[in-house]
């Protein structure tokens, strides 16, 4: 834990009734950049955390407003930055090293987390009002009207993003606009690091196979298909036509395909015409799919997809990506076999 | 034709509404929005079935059937035998980038 240190409060201040408070400020070290560098390439993935429970920003007093976050270091250090120059106390959750709206939609930033964490730092000691501001984000974990009952502190649901925390402070409202959330180029950007983190064993395999099959032309092609599914589809994910993920990604694919397909009909005129043919043929059934299932994957990373919707996209394409997929391949196969049979 | 977003697990009863304003303070895409007697329900198509409005009506005028709209979890799940999808991430992968983009689990 960066930036944070124990202290113990003197006996005439309120917050002394209960023994820690921790103290932090809206400094972000280069500890904390670094820390967040590696968060959002995936490395160290269970380290990003933050201890649970109290902490005071500035000298905040009984009627200091109490904002609740994730024991994710992204989300404390978001919060505690924007948050430069209010004396505040911020009741950090334990949500496993989680995001909000992750842990929010596991269940463990919720009703009952947020009711117990209340109570274990004697927060009702600490402050003289009873309002605790929780990210909006949050709501998907948390009921207002049950935390209430069961703790008599009322949640009001502050901005989505912490940046607006600001002028939210200002009216203790929310503009329609701050209560959106929205997927934006940045947003999309941040994403991709942790996805290529992921990528090259299986992509390194597959060139590997795939180059003794068909040549090394291929095993070009399946990186491209597979640096492309990861990184050009978040990039234009708004711009590609369609709705559905799966057909933007079969879009990505074949135009990341013709070439392939191009150079293949095209540089070997002396061959068979319809090895030529096969080969066109090979690269429209294989890359496509490979980007359409990377592109609907991406549904779990974006911030707008329903279950319905994605549940009906799985039934409606990944059978026919299984077909593309494994057509091009026997394909591929037959022609790598041609030779050894006796044939050409 | 390729959009399988046209439909979704949203239910209101605006019957039951008693116009607290919950419903459109927590939606992250405005699918609900304030009226005047009861809330509104502006932009069904929008909902993403995270169930922040459900949890928090406090009269039950709101049902969807929340859970994660991630295809891999999905698959996963569906491969492992699993009733319940469970994100993915459970240990943080495609939840962790950043706090403002993240993807939902399923609720309890
Ligand atoms: S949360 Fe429920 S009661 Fe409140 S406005 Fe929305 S639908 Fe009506
Ligand atoms: S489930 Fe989520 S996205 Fe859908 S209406 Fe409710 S709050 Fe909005």
């Amino acid at each position: 834990m960066n930036n944070t240190n124990m202290i113990n409060v003197s006996m005439n201040d309120p917050a002394s009734l209960h023994p820690t408070i921790r103290s932090t400020s809206s400094d972000i070290t280069f500890a904390n950049h670094r820390d967040h560098f590696f968060a959002r390439m995936g490395v160290r993935r269970s380290e990003h955390r933050v201890e649970p429970g109290l902490y005071a920003l500035g000298e905040p007093t009984p009627d200091s407003p109490v904002f609740a976050s994730a024991n994710y270091t992204l989300s404390f250090d978001a919060l505690r930055r924007a948050l430069v120059g209010v004396d505040c106390y911020i009741l950090v959750l334990d949500t496993r090293g989680v995001n909000v709206w992750c842990a929010a939609g596991k269940g463990t930033f919720g009703t009952e987390e947020l009711v117990h964490r209340i109570q274990a730092t004697g927060l009702h000691k600490v402050v003289s009002h009873r309002v605790v501001i929780v990210p909006q984000l949050g709501a998907t974990g948390v009921a207002a009207h049950k935390v209430k009952a069961a703790s008599g502190f009322s949640v009001e649901y502050g901005p989505v993003r912490a940046s607006d925390l600001p002028e939210y402070l200002r009216t203790r409202q929310a503009t329609p606009e701050m209560r959106r959330v929205r997927f934006t180029l940045p947003d999309r950007l941040v994403l991709i690091p942790v996805e290529l983190f992921l990528a090259p064993l299986p992509a390194l395999v597959a060139a590997v196979i795939l180059s003794i099959l068909g040549g090394y032309m291929v095993a070009v092609a399946a990186l491209i298909a597979i640096l492309s599914g990861m990184i050009v589809f978040p990039i234009l994910l708004p711009w590609i036509p369609t709705k559905d993920f799966s057909t933007k990604g079969f879009i990505v694919g074949a135009l990341v395909a013709l070439p392939f397909a191009w150079n293949a009909f095209y540089s070997v005129p002396d061959t068979a015409w319809w090895l030529r043919y096969s080969w066109v043929l090979i690269y429209m059934l294989v890359i496509p799919p490979v980007t359409a299932f990377l592109a609907l994957n991406f549904t779990g990373s974006t911030t707008f997809t329903s279950v319905t919707g994605v549940r009906r996209e799985i039934y409606a394409y990944v059978p026919k990506m299984a077909w593309m997929f494994a057509s091009g391949i026997i394909l591929m196969l037959v022609l790598a076999l041609i030779p050894f049979i006796g044939g050409l | 034709m390729f959009n399988s977003y046209t439909t979704n697990t949203l239910e209101y009863d605006a019957g039951s509404c008693i116009n607290c304003g919950k419903c459109s303070t927590v939606c992250p895409h405005a699918v609900f929005s304030p009226g005047e007697k009861v809330a509104q329900l502006a932009d069904p198509l929008a909902c993403m079935e995270c169930g922040a409005c459900q949890l928090n009506c406090p009269t039950g005028a709101i049902v969807v059937d929340s859970g994660v709209g991630c295809a891999y979890a999905m698959m996963w799940s569906a491969i492992k035998g699993q009733e319940e999808v469970t994100c993915g991430c459970g240990d943080n992968y495609c939840c962790s980038p950043s706090p403002s983009i993240l993807q939902l689990g399923k609720k309890k």
